[in-house]
């Protein structure tokens, strides 16, 4: 096996850059998807557990559709297809004028597609409180909405932490694919300067130990969350 | 809205359509079995209670989790034609980055598996003399595999989605087809509606699959 090393290349003028603007990318473009898939997929989860039949049917209908479908496919979908599918204004203007189309078309629908699968969790969090504790909230007078908003909720988002956790560290892996619709984020720098230096070995590393950091901060950050937001005496919080 | 969809495209590209479907299903399933073997002993040797081994076994699935499954496929079309110092192809080095990533999260649905037999089964074959091996091939696997089955399979679903991912080393799976005839054809809009509903179908009905299969376990 012959190679050249050349850790050196990895700090040198517009590879050090690269690098640091493609891991920026990543980070914004997962934040701001999360924005989206955290409150959309909460309006799911909820409604997917609603004693009413048409928002019950209707998540459901969203959860398998977007579970169903690749994410590279949505993304082609987001990116090519629906602007030719939208109202011809509208459509022209997503085309021509809205700035920074890909990054905002990847967070579109990397936030859509983390929302099915947080649905999924808020679902299941919401199922595993028993069934009492909704029974005593409407007893004691509540309606469902208050009893969703002051007893449900609180308690199902504290369950859920360690699931969210490792949906949350996916958006970060995930956010990858934007590469395949022009956005240079970590992944996609560190293979342009694969393409740039034949450095391929320094550049890889240099974008996995980066993905490593982002996963043992996120680790770390949400295992002190799931100390601080744990309820005592309740199922799934044994250990 | 649909007036200019153009349905001939789809139905002129039925032959190539289906040869990137056939690489899309042969990848899945070269990966999934390769994954689950390689799975299989890392679960092994993570349970193991030599030290080095559960370390390094713990070291390569939690480092294989932390990274997407795109700069994996970049690092084997890399690395692989540099370890062999020949060009292989995409097609081998995507398939052993797939069974090499896929083998993460098998190691840790089958290691739950393999916990989830009780301690007396190991304990009751080591009695009656079995090696470890022995005991773990004719005891503990055959019956963690039986409970794992419908997770497997799901696992298996998300491994072909995943597949393409191919896409961006240009390997010809179902959905490169897709994409190179849209833009060969100028015909976007109806082969990536068209490949969404092909996915759409398959997956549906495999998960669908999987539950009725579930419910037949679990009874």
């Amino acid at each position: 096996m012959k190679y050249n090393w050349n850790w050196g290349v990895l700090v040198e003028d517009p590879y050090l850059f690269w690098l640091l603007s493609g891991l920026e990318y990543t980070l914004l473009l997962s934040l701001s998807a999360w924005v989206i898939a955290f409150s959309l997929g909460s309006a799911i989860g909820v409604s997917r557990t609603l004693p009413l039949a048409w928002p019950r049917k209707l998540a459901t209908a969203y959860v398998e559709l977007f579970r169903n479908v690749p994410l590279l496919v949505q993304m082609f979908l987001w990116f090519f297809v629906v602007p030719e599918l939208l109202p011809a204004d509208l459509g022209r203007w997503v085309k021509r004028d809205m700035p920074f189309p890909e990054f905002w078309t990847a967070v579109v629908c990397l936030g859509f597609y983390t929302a099915s699968r947080v649905g999924e969790q808020v679902r299941a969090g919401i199922q595993s409180i028993p069934r009492g504790q909704y029974i005593a909230a409407l007893a004691t007078g509540l309606g469902w909405m208050q009893a969703y908003r002051l007893v449900l909720l609180p308690l199902a988002f504290r369950l859920i932490v360690p699931p969210m956790t490792s949906e949350f560290l996916n958006i970060f892996k995930n956010s990858s694919l934007a590469l395949t619709i022009g956005v240079l984020e970590l992944t996609a720098q560190s293979r342009q300067i694969e393409n740039y230096t034949f450095q391929g070995f320094e550049a890889f590393t240099a974008a996995t130990v980066l993905y490593l950091v982002i996963t043992m901060i996120v680790m770390l950050s949400m295992r002190w969350m799931e100390s601080r937001t744990r309820v005592v005496g309740m199922i799934g919080t044994r250990r | 809205m649909f007036g200019g969809f153009d349905y001939d495209v789809i139905l002129r590209s039925l032959p190539i359509l289906w040869q990137g479907m056939q690489l899309s299903l042969l990848l899945t399933g070269l990966a999934m079995s390769g994954g689950i073997v390689w799975g299989t002993l890392l679960a092994l040797m993570r349970l193991s209670a030599f030290a080095p081994l559960s370390v390094a076994a713990g070291a390569y699935v939690n480092c294989f989790r932390s990274v997407p499954l795109i700069l994996v496929i970049f690092w084997f079309y890399f690395l692989v034609p540099l370890a062999l110092g020949r060009p292989v192809g995409p097609f081998y080095s995507a398939l052993i980055a797939f069974a090499l990533f896929e083998a993460a999260y098998y190691c840790e649905i089958i290691r739950a598996g393999i916990q989830s037999i009780p301690r007396g089964q190991v304990l009751a074959a080591e009695a009656s003399g079995l090696t470890y091996w022995q005991a773990m091939r004719l005891v503990v696997l055959p019956q963690a595999f039986r409970n794992m089955v419908p997770i497997l399979l799901t696992q298996g679903i998300i491994l072909f989605q995943d597949t393409s991912l191919v896409y961006v080393v240009a390997l010809k799976d179902f959905m490169t087809a897709a994409s190179v005839v849209a833009n060969r054809d100028g015909r976007l809009v109806e082969m990536y509606l068209f490949a969404a509903l092909v996915y759409f179908l398959i997956c549906f009905a495999g998960s669908y699959g999987v539950r009725r299969l579930q419910t037949r376990v679990a009874a």
